[in-house]
């Protein structure tokens, strides 16, 4: 149990180094390359998703739209523009859906609690009729196709993204990145003013803090995240289903993050892997899989309200009183 | 306050959770790695609004596989099917068509019977130059940019049953019509079909209402349709909504007015939505198990599927089961696993009949051609037996003038 | 006489349609309502207590072969299910605060959408209208079907039923007053631990019921909750959330708003709702006839 603990408590401080030796092993743990991939692409959706839930205290019940965004831009890049960098392309999806963002959230600021969450899902599911009926340029129903293969071109020379283990490391290199990246944000000031404000807004700003803004800053980062998370996924899928940008995708990555846990960085991460793992393998065996998912989501509320990995951290690893 | 102690809770989950695995067992073949099979995988909608189609269509797969290992598989190996279940989401539909692909190393795939997840699936089944026929009801699937040519289309399409039942409907029912179609792909591509024919037969298609998709109520469509007094009501309302606007349009007193006909019944629907909601609707089936008393191949599908699973199959059944049929066929005709060595054997071998008569292949789209029923659902205490709802009409035969021409494809 | 291209008489016909649908959201709103009122929880559970309803109400009719019968308990027996889902796992989140016990009924849904499936199976239960009601009332150059006037006649007993209840027992006092300022009605020395417990159980009666009134108009299955779920939210945010009468007004107003796009703009039928809602949240969060709150 020691080792446990230690390998715990080094995880704590080495969080990022232990993730990526994780995953670069992890395609060979996992039967099936193609769920080790989705795992990291939704993964970093909930990441994006919890800054905002976990972190600043905000519940959005319409972050499909932002996936969604970020998958439409880099297909479109992708299939109809012809460009043929998937980098520019996650650029063209990122900013896609950090525009998306930036005016949804301004638009749903003003209001709070639940009142925000259904304003935010009003929104989305009108972005949703808005796609689906633009079937010229997405797809319509049937979803956007025509994704070409994929190549990145460097400097020193191309990688071909064709074979599933080489897509799965580009997958890893980038989300890497962004975690990196998210972080960062987190550890900083900003980070703090974002847990002051989940902690109590109105202190915050009678403490001299423009909370409104701050608010609408860090919606845009986790639309940021969550349209880099539907950019890789749309290259991995070679297609954007409309579904994509449906009210049950914004389900789905609420109960990733709940299940992993949102007090914790890597908790909605973790939550990913266990929902989409049940997806995959559970379903295999038996057609009830959403039954076991479900149970483990409300048991997860109802016992372990750090989630999964909360709750594992709080068991290994020794904690200061007052901590 | 009382809480449900931790472990007890857990305790629960577990027995719960390993009671629903035991009771609940897939189709089946979770991937045995044995090298000395040929591998087809199948992605259908097992949970969800489809489950019922997909279910007859796997299990008629099944079956397809097990009647050929019977006979000693083909080249000297038996066939595995591997069926996985897409949850009616194209997102997973990709991801088990590539899991499929890339670790359970199938060598051809079936299924695909829901249009938006047959195209997540056939994105995949191109890029990996892997023979795909499908099982949808979908114009799309065959026509540029989606189809290829591994893209075979087993299912009929919306063009095809609209034209094809256009013109009866001109003929032996009327010539002022209302359209009530689903807004998408599949309702607009009905509506082309029916106002098309009505040009060409001297009818008309007086006046149409989209509605959304998953409409629970009709209510509000009818009075306007009442109010129009057509001859012929059409409602394009394709899987869960097919019961409730023959509900609303039964509890309106529709039918009283007008004759009400619906391009695509399934048994399964017909039953849950009761006798009433479907006495004297006429409708177009690409298949019905009553073919067994007239048709030789349809009587050992119907008779093998029955036995083995206490009930008749449907039309989704025999896509299912002719989809999977012609992939072994061309890959004995073809003496490789090679899927454009089968694909150009099927197209060099167009003409086969599996369950319903005779189908053939079109060259340049891959597209089935198949006859088209019409039927009618009997009146309330009518049936004969549990099964026995419908009334074979008429069969319209197949004919590649209803269809869209090669070149309005895209294939020129 | 036209508008827009439509007969009067069409318009006319159709108002009444958008009442008939507009009483089944007023059940759903009310309960929603209810509950948000005194528990201050969004139940997102409400849309699977309404599936259950009708499923029940299969089971009983094939059981009992009476429409009366299973429109009486089905309701019951799924509120004696709410009754115990509110004691067992909902109590012990309240004193927890935030968003967990709102997600716990998140959680519910799925379970019981799921547990449904395994009991009745994947395919649609048929549910025919009772004998009694079937046939259709002549109303101009359409026809009103029997039956959706009865769902307008007992909804509208129903609301009456539950005013009386609300303005003249003593638990309709202590309800009214707990959703107002539960503190103070603890401070008052009220036991309000039970009462949430009945309200709890009365929202998924109502939803319940509106299950069993919705069966033969629509499809039976075990994901019929998930659209009518959001569809309730937006009357109970319209209405004003925690208002009663609002839910009356707002789930009227919804059912006309429906059914008239569905007349004049057959494929905005489904966003419209969307759109109202944001609007509403936009302009006038506290709804038609709510509350002004800390939510602004």
């Amino acid at each position: 149990m020691t080792v446990v603990r230690a390998l715990a408590a080094w995880l704590e401080h080495h969080p990022l180094t232990g993730l990526l030796v994780f995953f670069a092993v992890f395609p060979f743990i996992m039967p099936y390359h193609a769920l080790s991939t989705q795992i990291l692409t939704y993964g970093l959706f909930a990441m994006g998703f919890n800054l905002l839930y976990g972190y600043t205290g905000l519940l959005s019940f319409g972050h499909a739209a932002y996936f969604g965004l970020g998958a439409y831009g880099t297909g479109l890049a992708l299939a109809r523009l012809g460009l043929g960098s998937p980098l520019v392309a996650l650029g063209l999806g990122i900013v896609t859906a950090a525009a998306g963002a930036a005016i949804i959230g301004f638009l749903c600021m003003r209001r709070r609690g639940v009142y925000f969450g259904l304003l935010t899902l009003a929104f989305a599911q009108l972005l949703y009729f808005i796609v689906y009926h633009m079937g010229d340029i997405t797809g319509g129903e049937d979803g956007l196709r025509g994704f070409p293969s994929l190549v990145v071109r460097l400097p020193g020379g191309s990688i071909p993204l064709d074979s599933p283990l080489s897509f799965y490391y580009f997958v890893l290199v980038v989300v890497a990145l962004a975690l990196i990246g998210l972080k960062r944000v987190l550890d900083s000031p900003f980070g703090s003013v974002l847990q002051a404000i989940r902690e109590n807004g109105d202190r915050c700003l009678a403490c001299g803090y423009d909370v409104k803004n701050v608010k609408i800053l860090a919606f845009v980062f986790s639309g940021v995240l969550a349209g880099l998370a539907g950019g890789l996924n749309a290259m991995h899928l070679r297609i954007v289903p409309v579904d994509t940008l449906y009210w049950t995708t914004s389900g789905t990555v609420l109960l990733m993050t709940l299940v992993g846990g949102g007090s914790t960085f890597f908790g909605p991460f973790v939550g990913a892997s266990v929902y989409l793992a049940l997806e995959s393998l559970l379903a295999l065996v038996t057609e009830s899989w959403q039954l076991i998912m479900g149970g483990i989501f409300v048991g997860c509320v109802v016992f372990l309200p750090r989630g999964i990995l909360g709750w594992l951290s709080d068991r290994l690893v020794a904690r200061s009183p007052g901590a | 306050m009382k809480t449900l102690g931790r472990r007890k809770f857990l305790k629960w989950l577990g027995a719960a959770g390993a009671g629903v695995v035991m009771s609940r067992s897939r189709y089946g073949h979770v991937a045995a790695q044995t090298r000395d099979t040929i591998k087809i995988g199948f992605v259908a909608s097992l949970t969800g609004g489809f489950s019922v189609f997909a279910s007859d269509a796997a299990r008629s797969a099944v079956l397809a596989v097990e009647q050929v290992n019977a006979k000693g598989g083909l080249l000297g190996k038996k066939v595995e099917l591997l069926v996985r279940d897409d949850q009616l989401n194209p997102r997973v539909g990709a991801q088990k068509a590539r899991e499929l692909i890339e670790n359970d190393r199938v060598q051809f795939m079936g299924g695909g019977l829901a249009a938006h997840v047959q195209m997540a699936m056939n994105e995949q089944t191109k890029k990996a130059n892997m023979l795909f026929i499908s099982c949808s009801m979908s114009d799309e699937i065959t026509a540029k940019p989606d189809g290829s040519r591994l893209t075979f289309h087993e299912g009929l399409n919306p063009t095809i049953v609209a034209r094809s039942i256009a013109g009866w409907v001109a003929q032996n029912l009327g010539k002022r019509w209302w359209v009530l179609y689903a807004d998408y792909a599949w309702g607009k591509q009905l509506l082309a079909g029916f106002s098309r024919v009505a040009e060409q037969k001297g009818a008309a298609v007086i006046g149409s209402t989209p509605y959304p998709l998953g409409s629970s109520d009709f209510s509000g469509y009818l009075p306007r349709i009442q109010g129009a007094k057509p001859e012929v009501l059409l409602v394009a309302s394709p899987g869960v909504d097919t019961e409730n606007s023959l509900k609303a349009i039964t509890s309106f007193g529709l039918k009283k007015e007008m004759k009400v006909v619906h391009p695509v019944l399934l048994l399964s629907s017909t039953k849950a939505g009761g006798a009433e909601a479907f006495a004297g609707v006429y409708a177009g089936a690409g298949f019905y198990w009553g073919l067994k008393d007239k048709i030789p191949s349809a009587k050992h599908y119907v008779e093998t599927y029955w036995a083995k699973y206490g009930q008749p199959p449907d039309i989704y059944g025999g896509y299912g089961y002719g989809s999977v049929l012609e992939i072994m066929r061309g890959i004995e005709l073809a003496k490789s696993l090679d899927s454009e060595a089968v694909a150009n054997a099927l197209r060099a071998n167009p003409t086969y009949d599996h369950y319903k008569g005779k189908q053939w292949w079109r060259t340049c789209d891959n597209k089935s051609f198949q006859d088209q029923l019409i039927v009618k659902p009997r009146d309330p205490g009518k049936n004969e037996g549990e099964w026995g709802l419908f009334e074979i009409i008429s069969t319209i035969k197949a004919d590649e003038a209803v269809e869209r021409t090669c070149a309005e494809k895209g294939w020129a | 006489m036209t508008l827009f291209d439509v007969p009067l008489m069409v318009i006319v016909s159709q108002a009444v349609i958008g009442i008939a649908l507009g009483m089944i959201y007023v059940l759903l709103a009310l309960g929603l309502s209810l509950v948000f009122g005194l528990l201050g929880v969004v139940n997102f559970a409400h849309g699977s207590f309404y599936m259950l309803g009708a499923c029940m109400a299969f089971s009983l009719v094939t059981v009992t072969n009476s429409f009366w019968l299973c429109l009486l308990f089905a309701p019951l027996l799924i509120g004696v299910l709410g009754f115990g889902a509110e004691r067992t796992l909902l109590r012990p989140l309240y004193a927890r605060g935030g968003d967990d016990p709102m997600l716990l009924t998140f959680g519910l849904s799925l379970v019981f959408i799921e547990a449904a499936r395994l009991i009745w199976g994947n395919a649609a239960l048929p549910f025919e209208t009772p004998t009694l009601l079937s046939g259709s009332v002549k109303m101009g150059m359409t026809y009103l079907p029997t039956y959706r006037i009865f769902v307008i006649v007992i909804t509208a007993v129903i609301v009456g039923v539950l005013w009386v209840v609300l303005r003249g027992t003593n638990f309709g006092l202590i309800v009214r007053a707990g959703t107002n300022d539960p503190l103070m009605v603890r401070a008052l020395g009220v036991d309000l631990g039970n009462v949430w417990s009945w309200v709890f159980a009365s929202g998924c009666v109502l939803a319940a019921l509106a299950g069993v009134l919705a069966a033969p108009m629509r499809r039976v299955f075990a994901e019929m909750g998930l659209t009518i779920i959001i569809e309730s939210f937006v009357v109970v945010v319209v209405g004003g959330m925690g208002s009663l009468s609002g839910a009356l007004v707002a789930g009227l107003l919804i059912g006309e708003v429906a059914s008239l796009t569905a007349l004049f703009a057959p494929k905005m039928a489904d966003i419209v709702i969307f759109i109202v809602m944001a609007v509403v949240l936009m302009l006038r969060p506290r709804g038609l006839l709510g509350e002004p709150g800390l939510m602004e």
